[in-house]
């Protein structure tokens, strides 16, 4: 699998694939870790992967590039998923995501900016990265820089209401060159129990039942798309969409939907999930169930 | 002090074009507004949502901007405290914080207004840089320094213009503590613009045959502590004078400096861990012991209580 692929062989990239062996490596550097999130990064990894490996316009051995998109993992406690994506694309070996958590490590528990280059933010606490997202934005737009900023939040995320006051002056200022992508993997934490007889799409409420953040978006004025979040074509052909509307005055939201702890058959839409360590026995049921696929794209 | 930030400001955007101003909506109560008047396309109104302010100018900070917000210090130091520290002071962002209408005199707004925990806050917070002008000569060499030199500054100003301290020849250097009246019986030492007040309280004393030296410390972080020891040395009681609380703010830094350096008798003057309420100026400063007046009862007091342990222990 190529780590740094060029653009013109971007199209033939198996996205499919890259997400696979990033859930690996995700579930072995929180196991070797010993602490980590689960449920998230493989919610959203394979808009990570979409991202990183076709959306972004981004130089891994040039992070300071002034051209370069921006993206913000806004839901920092996924960071091992991003961390997971970034050594794929090439910004860092992969044997270092085993220094993942651990002192001195550039790859902290949440994203630091001042430590590994190519993080755009320091994230962590939520609800935070789109108000750098406005900033950024706005301040690309007065510098005359064409890059697009793109911010991943949480569904759960949206509960804080920072967000809310980002999304309020992002539209106010009209920045088509930002895209919020919202990870709608319908669990956080802990949240609340399902009701007899309620559905959900995991095995609690889901973050944003009784909530409408399509229309909440586009009352404030945002143009929304919905996709979903695992298909990595229409995650592209979304971030291609946004990207495009740059020049108007109304930012986009990506609601992606997605399903917690994807790809893993025990992991998937069970809350316990999100900052969970795979046991001996879990990891090596994780190597079967990524691993063999992964190995024969290799 | 708030008309010297913003004029400064105004100065130094005609030199410098990644000069910003982000306000929280209150533009005409902290003079932001003069500044969006002067380069209209460098004042960025927020709204009123501090937080996202906080981030925003963290955002601009990576794009080689240099924001100062706006705001009252209650805001930014409490409302956007998370903010603050996490996008700001843990990124060592390039983010100036004016934070207007600080301490107990905002002009009638009370306890939910005034800010009297800040420097303890924002001193807390590895990496920021923590001021406390004592007039408006100073704030403006602060200003200056501030939009020079890359980093987070926190910026405490007062909204009431106050007796001056300083001519123009003053040159704002951080850490630096200025002594500005020696005496040799007791040191009283002050921040912000407490420190006319209490220089006012050191003549008062003088006048009753009492020695009282002040040292004024413009910039509680970094800070010269081997000064203050060193100042402390000689004399029978050291004063701190504070509007605000007594807990963590300056009184907090002189006791970890005497405790570390210069062990002796400390007397802290300041907000007793009590919340302020609307009133005058006057009667606040009389209330809260920050008077020149009450500042002189109290060190008088408390010297004579020094020399009677004194006296006993003899």
């Amino acid at each position: 699998m190529p780590v740094t692929p060029r653009p013109d062989v971007a199209a033939e990239i198996d996205l499919e694939a890259i997400a696979r062996r990033g859930r690996q490596l995700v579930i072995e550097s929180v196991a070797h870790s010993g602490a980590g999130h689960i449920g998230g990064p493989l919610s959203a990894m394979d808009l990570l992967v979409a991202l990183y490996f076709r959306v972004l316009r981004i130089r891994p051995d040039e992070t300071d590039w002034p051209e370069r998109d921006r993206f913000i993992l806004s839901k920092g406690h996924s960071s091992i998923g991003l961390y997971a994506v970034m050594a794929l694309r090439g910004y860092f070996p992969i044997a270092e995501l085993a220094t993942f958590d651990s002192g001195d490590s550039r790859l902290q528990g949440h994203p630091d900016m001042t430590r590994l280059p190519g993080l755009e933010a320091s994230t962590g606490s939520l609800g935070q990265g789109l108000a750098v997202g406005v900033g950024i934005a706005l301040g690309a737009r007065m510098r005359g820089l064409g890059f697009h900023t793109f911010v991943m939040l949480g569904d759960g995320e949206t509960q804080e209401g920072m967000v809310w006051e980002s999304v309020m002056v992002a539209a106010k200022y009209g920045l088509g060159n930002l895209t919020a992508i919202v990870d709608c993997n319908g669990l956080q934490q802990y949240g609340w129990p399902l009701a007899p007889g309620e559905g959900g799409r995991g095995d609690r409420r889901d973050p944003l039942a009784g909530t409408h953040l399509r229309a909440a978006l586009e009352a404030f004025g945002w143009r929304v798309l919905e996709i979903d979040g695992h298909d990595p074509e229409g995650i592209v052909a979304a971030c291609d969409q946004a990207r495009d509307a740059a020049g108007t005055v109304r930012p986009t939201a990506i609601l992606a939907t997605t399903v917690k702890g994807r790809g893993l058959s025990f992991t998937e839409g069970r809350f316990e999930w999100h900052s969970r360590v795979a046991t001996a026995d879990e990891a090596a049921a994780a190597r079967q169930e990524l691993g063999a696929a992964g190995e024969t794209e290799a | 002090m708030r008309d010297a930030w913003a004029e400064t400001l105004i100065d130094l955007a005609g030199d410098n074009p990644d000069l910003l101003v982000l306000d929280a909506d209150l533009g005409t109560s902290t003079r932001a507004d003069r500044f969006a008047v002067a380069h209209p396309e460098r004042f960025l109104q927020m709204g009123i949502a501090e937080q996202n302010m906080v981030g925003v100018a963290a955002g601009l900070a990576t794009l080689g901007y240099v924001p100062w917000l706006s705001s009252f210090a209650v805001f930014l130091t409490h409302r956007a405290a998370d903010q603050v520290r996490m996008l700001v002071a843990q990124t060592h962002a390039n983010v100036k914080i004016g934070a207007a209408y600080s301490g107990l005199l905002t002009g009638f707004t009370g306890k939910t207004h005034q800010d009297v925990e800040d420097l303890a806050i924002m001193r807390a917070m590895p990496g920021m840089t923590v001021i406390a002008p004592g007039d408006a000569t100073e704030c403006s060499a602060a200003v200056r320094w501030a939009t020079a030199t890359s980093g987070p500054v926190y910026l405490r100003l007062a909204r009431d213009a106050g007796p001056d301290l300083f001519d123009d020849s003053y040159r704002f250097e951080p850490g630096r503590v200025i002594r500005l009246r020696e005496g040799s019986e007791v040191l009283i030492v002050s921040t912000g613009t407490q420190s006319a007040r209490s220089l006012a309280a050191a003549e008062i004393l003088g006048s009753q045959g009492i020695s009282a030296g002040v040292v004024h410390v413009p910039c509680l972080k970094p800070v010269d502590a081997e000064a203050i020891a060193a100042a402390a040395r000689g004399v029978r009681l050291v004063v701190t004078a504070e509007e605000h609380t007594i807990l963590g703010g300056l009184g907090g830094l002189v006791a970890e400096i005497l405790g570390e350096h210069e062990p002796r008798r400390l007397v802290r003057i300041g907000i007793s861990d009590a919340w302020g309420e609307s009133a005058s100026n006057a009667f606040l400063l009389e209330r809260h012991g920050l008077s020149p007046e009450r500042v002189a009862e109290r060190v008088a007091l408390e010297l004579a209580r020094v020399d009677g342990i004194a006296g006993e222990a003899g």
